[in-house]
């Protein structure tokens, strides 16, 4: 088999210095009880080149050759070819964890870069080298408010994306966290400060809010921050959409950043892999989950770097660790960063730009539901027409279209969530204007 | 800092930042095919930020050699071993990478029809399956990032059954030779933990674990083959002392790279375990991620699986939300699907025995190893060993040499280091998997360094202490790190 290194001869010699007469023997020892005393249900190995044709069947039952109006916290951009081709370097893609630092200094250097691209982005002072995705980083991120505050009740608003609340009520719920959620103005699409007033009390421990939110509005984080820290918790933002912060004011307010950079070169992919992050304030960065690089020196005073504040983690610090996060999304970080790098000061402002015309351009023919204010996704209803046969229509045309928002939100049945970004293309958007009409 | 004084793979390189410099730029967008907008207008002034401060401004040139030039500084699998144990560092087969990017496949969106998501839909499906037969479980959850995820999941299963049960119960036990994520994971579940310590030959201690199980734990958290790379010869018996009294048994999957073919988790009596992708199935390491933790199950704790599950509806296939005794979500969408893609890719390519032929390879090459070292280096325990050889530095100690310093040796000689200082039950591990993917030169290579360096440890020890020597930087100063935190770069 092509993916094993040995000859007969060489595999021979090895059994013989082994001291058995067969690979087999080296099983001898285990329980007959335990054996599988058949072999695998599985077909023999095929070719590289059925291998290929068998996952470009499975490509081709997919969507292909349609344009798409999806977002919901999983964005259409363009991948810079540049990323891939840093990627898919065997030094970067099949190497482990940096723990050994001095043959590692290509990956630390690199965290290193990605954690301080974060700060510079979100306005924080720390970040991590990057979580599972954007869902279980809220979740992670509100463990950490809780440890911080030493109170356990969470306040979530209902405009963070749906699946993000249902992640974090899985990790909630064990851990004596109750979590509660507040309202959304049913004008603005905007968060319900006055209900967020009204459910605060002395147990709650964080606030979470998104912003841009799940409905694509520009959320009052400042409004939210005010309340949370008057009540003594901290506030909690979260974003999925990272192209917002090339040009939305970054959370001030914020104790805690929870977010998803998917946005950033890395493939939609069915959802996933994708990497989230955690950025904090300096003061909690000890109460931070996952892996940090921090700056060091080596023996002759070079500059150097190190997987840091370590007794944090799991291998170390075992049931007391912040976190239980082992392996993270190194490789799909590494993507941001190029991603970051590509765009730079100036790009990642233009493209964010572009995104925000794209779909001003869109929400012109298709009249939001909202009034917030929204970069590249926003509520959409047609009067008299249901979301499912307006997508109908829109496939035929080629096009898949929003989200329907019933599955989510039973009160905007009738609406769905639309998404336009520097990918999509005009006629593509008259079209969605048309079928609306 | 000089800026150039070596050949371009040692070179020192500047960080982006410090690269940087105003108006460069890597990057075109397309010409806007609608009016622009007025940014403060359309969001408000108040919510328009400044320029990025200290965001990096390179030429598209300068990208791809800084980047090229940190690669060079990295170790990986296609340099040579990674004997790290417990890692199961194998060679990631490039068409994996291919066809995970096949644009049908790459760009599907979660949210896409099921009309027009059919084909990722029958890869986990046909993923799912698979694992199942391996693993000889009922049922397999793909949604979970990587093998602590898994864990987690894994316990929270166990932890609604229980609840269904009536009783959630209190603890969770796990063997003193655990991996960290074990009790971390045990303890988000909400669970409180308790160790039980190893029997004199390193494996479970099956009296006290007699003694200790009662109606208060609802399950063990067990490694096999263990951490020391011995298969748990009573765990049909560890298996009948739990369910006995009411608990379950869970198995932390990480070594299943000794069992493929051989044994299933299933047939021995485990009810639930995650399975690494990223270790036993090949997906890339990537510098620490992006892995895979499926969790396969038996019978009783399918109905807990997160939602949505995959079902069959007519002929086609479709998320089942309606999943009234779910556990919920573990993440957003449905699993790192990149990384499912490229399992698949792996379990097609080797198939059925195959996959038997790799763990027999796998136990071959330790086993190997283990003869050829022993001489050199001792052996707490000596049990037969499956997929890995844990051997202590006891004999070099002697000399004040350890484990981490051998390991820092290895470096010179072109290997990357074994895994340092586990299991935490031996004292000065050095924990060695080579992995089916090395070929009988690589592994002799191995050994003349390992037994080079014993012979140096004894005539100059010195130059063991103070490796590593041939490397960019020499050994760095984890203390300050720690002690002062720098954490990003800043003007």
């Amino acid at each position: 088999m092509r993916y094993l290194p040995k000859s007969d001869s060489e595999r021979r010699q090895m059994v013989d210095a082994c001291g058995v007469t067969s690979a087999e023997d080296l099983f001898s020892h285990l329980p007959e009880a335990v054996r599988l005393k058949r072999p695998l249900e599985l077909p023999p190995g095929i070719s590289e080149y059925e291998i290929v044709q068998y996952f470009r069947e499975r490509a081709s039952e997919n969507a292909n050759g349609y344009s798409t109006f999806l977002g919901a916290g999983v964005y259409s951009h363009f991948r810079p070819v540049l990323v891939d081709t840093v990627v898919e370097r065997g030094e970067f893609l099949t190497s482990y964890t940096p723990y050994q630092a001095e043959i590692s200094q290509g990956t630390l250097t690199a965290i290193f870069e990605f954690q301080t691209m974060i700060c510079q982005l979100t306005g924080m002072d720390v970040a991590n080298a990057s979580m599972y995705d954007g869902s279980t980083a809220l979740a992670e991120a509100a463990m950490m408010a809780v440890r911080i505050t030493g109170k356990g009740r969470l306040l979530v608003a209902r405009s963070v994306h749906p699946e993000y609340r249902e992640v974090l009520s899985t990790y909630a719920r064990n851990q004596g966290m109750p979590v509660e959620e507040f309202g959304y103005l049913d004008d603005a699409g905007a968060l319900d400060a006055e209900d967020l007033e009204r459910k605060m009390d002395g147990l709650t421990g964080a606030v979470i809010v998104q912003s841009p939110n799940f409905f694509g509005i520009v959320d009052r984080v400042q409004e939210a921050a005010e309340i949370a820290h008057r009540g003594g918790a901290l506030l909690i933002v979260v974003f999925t959409e990272a192209v917002s912060l090339g040009i939305l004011e970054p959370p001030a307010g914020a104790d805690i950043v929870a977010g998803e950079l998917q946005s950033f070169a890395i493939a939609p992919s069915y959802g996933g892999p994708f990497a989230g992050i955690i950025a904090t304030r300096e003061k909690f960065m000890r109460q931070m989950p996952g892996r940090l690089v921090g700056q060091t020196v080596d023996t002759r005073g070079s500059r150097a770097y190190c997987l840091t504040l370590a007794t944090r983690e799991q291998h170390i610090r075992r049931e007391k660790a912040t976190s239980n996060i082992c392996t993270n999304q190194a490789l799909i970080a590494l993507m941001a960063t190029v991603f970051m790098t590509v765009y730079g000061k100036r790009g990642l402002r233009e493209l964010a730009e572009q995104n925000l015309a794209k779909s001003h351009y869109l929400a012109n023919r298709v009249k939001p539901r909202f009034c917030g204010k929204f970069f590249n996704e926003f509520v959409a209803r047609a009067p008299g027409k249901e979301p499912e046969p307006i997508n109908k229509a829109l496939l035929k045309k080629k096009i898949i279209g929003g989200l329907p928002l019933g599955r989510f939100y039973p009160e905007l049945a009738d609406s769905m969530l639309l998404c336009a970004t520097e990918m999509s293309r005009r006629p593509d958007m008259d079209a969605v204007g048309e079928v609306f009409a | 800092m000089i800026t150039k004084v070596r050949p371009h793979p040692s070179q020192n390189e500047p960080l982006l930042f410090e690269r940087s410099s105003p108006g460069k730029l890597a990057y075109q967008l397309p010409e806007l095919d609608v009016p622009p907008v007025d940014a403060a207008q359309t969001l408000g002034a108040e919510n328009v930020r400044a320029a990025i401060e200290g965001f990096p401004e390179v030429s598209e040139v300068e990208v791809i050699r800084h980047f090229t030039r940190l690669s060079t500084w990295n170790y990986a699998i296609d340099h040579g071993m990674y004997p790290l144990g417990s890692c199961t560092m194998k060679y990631n087969p490039r068409v994996n990478e291919v066809v995970a990017r096949l644009e049908g496949l790459a760009w599907a969106h979660p949210y896409q029809p099921p009309a027009l998501a059919q084909g990722s839909m029958e890869v986990m499906a046909r993923l799912e399956t698979a694992l199942a037969e391996i693993t000889g479980m009922d049922a397999v959850t793909l949604q979970p990032a990587a093998g602590a995820h898994g864990e987690l999941t894994g316990i929270l299963l166990i932890r609604a059954l229980l609840e269904k049960r009536g009783n959630p119960r209190k603890k969770i036990l796990i063997p003193d030779s655990a991996h960290g994520t074990n009790p971390a994971s045990a303890v988000i579940a909400g669970y409180a933990v308790e160790h039980v310590p190893s029997n004199p030959a390193g494996g479970l201690d099956v009296a006290a674990l007699e003694r200790i199980v009662d109606a208060d734990v609802a399950a063990l958290m067990v490694t096999n083959p263990n951490t020391l790379g011995v298969f748990e010869q009573e765990i049909i018996r560890v298996a009948e002392i739990l369910h006995g009294k009411g608990a379950l048994l869970y198995m932390d999957g990480a070594n299943m790279n000794a069992l493929m073919g051989i044994a299933r988790p299933g047939d021995f009596g485990v009810d639930a375990l995650h399975l690494n992708l990223h270790k036993t199935f090949s997906t890339p390491h990537g510098g620490g991620g992006p892995g895979a933790g499926p969790v396969a199950v038996k019978k009783a704790l399918e109905p807990y699986l997160p939602a949505p599950r995959l079902k069959r509806s007519g002929k086609k296939w479709a998320w089942d939300y309606k999943r009234k005794r779910s556990i919920g979500r573990v993440r957003a969408y449905y699993g790192n699907f990149g990384v499912l893609v490229r399992a698949l890719a792996y379990i097609l390519a080797h198939g059925g025995p195959g996959l038997r032929n790799v763990t027999v390879d796998a136990v071959l090459n330790a086993n190997y190893l283990r003869r050829k070292l022993e001489p050199y280096f001792d052996l707490p325990y000596t049990a037969p060993n499956m997929h890995e050889v844990v051997f202590s530095d006891s004999r070099q100690a002697q000399k004040d040499v350890h484990s981490g310093d051998i390991a820092k040796r290895l470096i010179d000689y072109g290997f990357h280091p074994y895994t340092v200082s586990f299991p935490l039950i031996v004292h000065g591990a050095m924990m060695i998997e080579p992995t089916e993917t090395e070929g009988k030169r690589e592994l002799d290579q191995f050994i003349e360094a390992m037994t080079s360096i014993a012979q140096e440890v004894d005539s100059d020890p010195q130059t063991v202490l103070s490796a590593p020597h041939g490397t960019r930087i020499s050994r760095v100063d984890e203390v300050t790190a720690a002690r002062k935190p720098i954490l990003r770069w800043k003007p």
